[in-house]
């Protein structure tokens, strides 16, 4: 009924190893301890001034990490709930109701046991007391405090500013005071033609009003857009019906108690019922300046998001960090995780500030800006026009990097300009389509499919079924704001990934303007570093254990999670590969039991054929081996091999065992790892054949068989330019030529298909094998794990791979590089694993009766 | 009646691994933490069926290999936005064994 014996030695010695660090934790444990004797004797109190987007995403993502460190209130001037307030806009124009953007009902505080002073300002903040004053008399205690005071509309300081029917655009009530002016008045002046100005503007037009836009700039939002788009944007929206004064100064706003109309330098004067400013927002900072809290234009925050006074936090558009201040949302939600992580006293979350990007929330256009859009001196501009249709795009380029975007008409490609930018890829194999989107690189099939057009059942994910009601109730109901969440909950754009920019537009259709930012992402939840940080500190700092990876790097779970952990085991088997010793159990199950999980929980079983080639004697043993085992069915696979489909788990080393005894090994089908080397038959029998292509293959995959790498690798080789194995669709392909061999790099066929790029063409055998290494070991060292050569290779530049190996020394350090792990790497592991003594991980540990259960 | 089964030592259980226990009803996944804690659940994902003994194991979780929903060992259920659950089964360490009641 028991195991035969007690785990294998590998078990063993792993158990005692990590109970000998577990020592080391100690430290670790007793804060721990400390800390929840702390939070069980008596709460901390923590206070919010604000009970808006910042604030309460603040609390919200404290609350998901510590739900019960703190007692909190809220103090919140508007008599509202939080709400979302980059959805005003749709709200103005009629789009969506009030009830619609209500972010937290009045329960959700009840639930958290929050005390909200609903209505109640701030007036005080008492810091030697450490206490916050409302102007109704409550009066609230604080270990620690949170201003997220927001921002206020900048008023312009003219005659007449005072007048009844004279609002901003900012808040609930002044969009209650616009609907009502427009139920009783026609004309409307909006000064300012930015983002919220034009949004206001829209939304008064759709109201049934008339509406000039005053701008005192050149050209409409001249902090978005180069002066094309924005002539663009003005000719539809005058075609929607707005009116523009374009470079006027506004001199005063006319009427006796109530505006009647506007009044220009140069003596215009045009009638108003109502006029909207929207020339720009302010830091409300006079609360915190108040009581002595260092401020400059907004309150000065250091990277944890804290004033000068420690126990004091700021977060959103009240805030100044490294000299910027905030209007968006998105850097806005960085700085609650930032915030929220400090607050619950977990991990090592810093701001580092944000790149944005900005769309226009106006029903019919589409326009999309960011990063640095204007360029200049030292910068390329790439730019299609098409007037007639209404599309202009630029992109401005320096380095082959993407450093800004402009794109109105069609803004599909918006989300992957950003990602580009973002993560500064390298775009010059790709730029002569660049301009064409994503979809244009053969990836998507949905080329020009707008959402607006699309129908509630219309598919968006292929892969999960998911259509696009899910995704926008999804959003609406469960509150999402980013593609992870949304991925989360609806699965879509969660496996393949090449509905994400359709996902990403139906997001920010739905919930408003909202894009992450992280320059890099981190490797999981688990830690705030990215994979890249995490390989250097591997290095810098000769980790050379998961365990010493969590603690030296404050890893934020005790023992990762299925993300992080197959990661840290390939770097560290890649950074060590004679001293690390691989850890199965962090490992995905195929490479834990070298075969591939089916969905029935079988496995499938692909032995090594070298270059594709078998004898009959394998074709045997194959056979033999399917009956022997009843293995269900027999395929031959796209790389050239058997794949034996349907083998019970427990069968598996005694199929391995027979496989082993005919000579053949594991394929390695399953892995992150060389899969298989595709050959044509090349010059020995083919009449068009320049060299033995078969041959080469073999060589090469004898060469490289058993190498871990971050994805999986596939190489081909044929015999001649015809191509017959496909060699340029795989990471390492082959092309012989009559005087020597061509090196191409970088292709995959699967979800986005790319052909490869010409590395080099050499002429003799040894080359081809100093590069193959050369090459792999490269990727090997610097892909991040689950990256496969070709969004490496678009990501660092084929330039960057060429001079890597173009110099002969490094080639040649770099392949006996590869040749010294590959010492440690070439065991065959269903020998290993088909030995008694590893067999019991294969079999149920005991079996219970009938009379059990 | 119910009963506590010994099914094996300590040792015979890998640290972040799993075993599995057949029974006539369907398999049963025995779990391993990192901390030394046991946990038994029915080998079965309640998204599609998959073998959970054969996912990874981290803190007090199970990612299932087929289609990483997480599970909660202690509970069985999926771990949020997910939703589902699989049955749970007791189990208790005593003097290096472990028993399974069922």
């Amino acid at each position: 009924m028991q195991g035969a014996n007690g785990g294998t030695p590998e078990s063993g010695n792993g158990a005692n190893s990590s109970q000998g660090e577990l020592a080391l934790f100690l430290p670790d444990g007793i804060q721990t301890h400390e800390y929840t004797e702390r939070a069980m004797k008596k709460k901390m109190k923590l206070v919010v001034i604000g009970n808006g987007m910042a604030g309460i995403r603040t609390v919200e993502e404290l609350l998901k990490m510590a739900p019960d460190l703190y007692d909190i209130s809220v103090f919140g001037a508007e008599p509202h709930c939080n709400y979302n307030r980059i959805l005003l806009s749709p709200v103005l124009a009629g789009e969506k109701s009030l009830n619609d953007i209500i972010l937290n009902q009045e329960d959700w505080y009840t639930e958290h046991h929050i005390t909200l002073y609903k209505g109640e300002k701030a007036t005080l903040i008492d810091r030697k007391n450490r206490s916050v004053i409302g102007e109704l008399g409550a009066r609230a205690d604080y270990d620690r405090l949170l201003i997220a005071t927001g921002s206020s509309p900048f008023i312009l300081p003219i005659p007449g500013r005072e007048l009844s029917g004279v609002v901003a655009f900012r808040d609930i009530k002044d969009v209650d005071q616009m609907l009502e002016a427009a139920r009783t008045g026609r004309h409307a002046v909006v000064i300012g033609g930015g983002l919220l100005g034009l949004e206001a503007a829209n939304g008064l037009r759709k109201q049934g009003m008339d509406v000039t836009v005053v701008h005192n700039m050149t050209s409409l939002m001249e902090r978005q857009l180069d002066e094309p788009a924005a002539s663009l944007l003005q000719n539809s929206l005058e075609q929607s019906g707005l009116s523009f004064l374009i470079a006027a100064q506004t001199e005063a706003i006319i009427g006796e108690n109530r505006v009647r109309a506007v009044r220009f330098k140069d003596g215009l004067e045009i009638p108003a019922d109502l006029v909207v400013m929207a020339v720009g927002i302010r830091p409300n900072i006079e609360l915190a300046k108040a009581s002595g809290i260092h401020c400059e234009r907004g309150i000065i925050v250091s990277d944890t998001m804290q004033t000068y006074d420690p126990s004091v936090y700021a977060v959103g558009e009240c805030v100044q960090h490294r000299g910027e201040l905030f209007g968006l949302v998105a850097p806005t939600f960085e700085q609650a995780k930032v915030c929220a992580n400090q607050l619950a006293e977990v991990g090592s979350g810093r701001y580092r500030g944000s790149v944005t990007s900005t769309k226009l929330k106006v029903t019919g256009i589409d326009l999309f800006s960011a990063g640095d859009f204007k360029g200049g001196e030292g910068f390329e501009e790439l730019v299609m026009q098409d007037p007639s249709r209404g599309i202009y795009k630029k992109l401005v380029v320096k380095d082959n990097r993407i450093r800004g975007a402009v794109l109105y008409g069609d803004t599909v490609a918006g989300g992957w300009y950003f990602q580009l930018m973002r993560e500064s890829t390298d775009i010059q194999s790709f730029r002569e389509s660049i301009l064409f989107g994503h979809s244009n690189m053969a990836d998507e099939g949905r080329d020009g499919q707008s959402i607006a057009s699309m129908s509630d059942d219309a598919e968006v994910c292929g892969c999960n079924g998911v259509c696009k009601k899910t995704v926008v109730d999804a959003i609406l109901e469960k509150k999402l704001f980013t593609l992870d969440e949304v991925r989360a909950h609806t699965k879509a754009s969660s496996s393949c990934g090449s509905c994400t920019g359709l996902v990403e537009q139906i997001l920010q259709a739905t919930v408003g303007n909202y894009d992450p930012t992280p320059a890099e992402k981190p490797v999981c939840a688990c830690t705030t570093h990215a994979h890249d940080a995490v390989r250097q500190q591997i290095a810098q700092r000769g980790l050379k254990s998961l365990d010493a990876i969590f603690r030296s790097l404050d890893w934020q779970t005790p023992d990762g999670c299925q993300k992080c952990r197959p990661a840290l085991n390939y770097y560290l088997l890649c950074a060590w590969p004679s001293e690390y010793r691989d850890d199965p159990n962090s490992r995905f199950i195929n490479e834990r039991v070298h075969a591939n999980i089916q969905k029935d929980g079988t496995y499938s079983v692909v032995p090594r054929m070298w270059g594709g080639l078998t004898t009959p004697d394998e074709l045997r043993a194959i056979a033999g081996v399917a009956d022997k085992f009843q293995i269900p069915t027999v395929k031959v696979t796209g790389g050239q091999r058997i794949d034996l489909l349907g083998v019970k788990k427990e069968d598996l080393p005694a199929v391995w065992a027979e496989l082993n005894s005919a000579g053949m090994v594991s394929g390695h089908a399953y892995g992150k790892s060389l899969r298989t080397v595709k050959t044509c038959v090349g010059s020995e029998w083919c009449r068009f054949g320049t060299q033995d292509s078969t041959g080469l293959g073999v060589k090469l995959e004898k060469m490289t068989w058993g190498s871990w790498t971050p994805h999986k690798f596939k190489m081909a080789v044929s015999g001649c330019p015809r191509n017959c194995a496909e060699a340029t669709i795989k990471d390492f392909g082959i092309i012989c030529v009559d005087s020597g061999y061509e090196i191409h790099v970088g292709g995959n066929g699967g979800i986005k298909i790319r052909g490869t790029d010409l590395l080099v063409k050499v002429s003799s055998e040894t080359e081809v094998f100093e590069y193959c290494g050369a090459f792999m070991q490269i990727y090997r060292e610097e892909g991040r794990y689950l990256e496969r050569t070709a969004p490496w290779i678009e990501r660092v530049g084929l330039a960057y791979v060429k001079s890597r190996l173009e110099n002969a020394e490094e080639r040649q350090r770099l392949f006996e590089k590869f040749k010294v792990s590959q010492e440690t790497a070439q065991v065959d592991p269903w020998a290993e694993l088909s030995k008694p003594a590893a067999r019991s991980e294969f079999v149920a540990i005991a079996s219970l009766e009938n009379s059990h259960v | 009646m119910s009963e506590w089964i010994q099914i094996g030592a300590v040792l015979d259980f890998p640290r972040q691994g799993s075993r599995v226990v057949e029974s006539p009803k369907g398999a049963i996944a025995v779990f391993r933490t990192q901390d030394d804690r046991f946990f038994a659940l029915h080998d079965r994902c309640p998204h599609r069926g998959g073998p959970l003994s054969q996912g990874i194991v981290y803190g007090h979780r199970i990612a299932c290999p087929l289609h990483s929903w997480v599970i909660e060992l202690e509970t069985g259920e999926a771990v949020a936005p997910d939703e589902g659950e699989t049955a749970c089964f007791q189990i208790r360490e005593d003097q290096g064994n472990i028993y399974l009641k069922v």
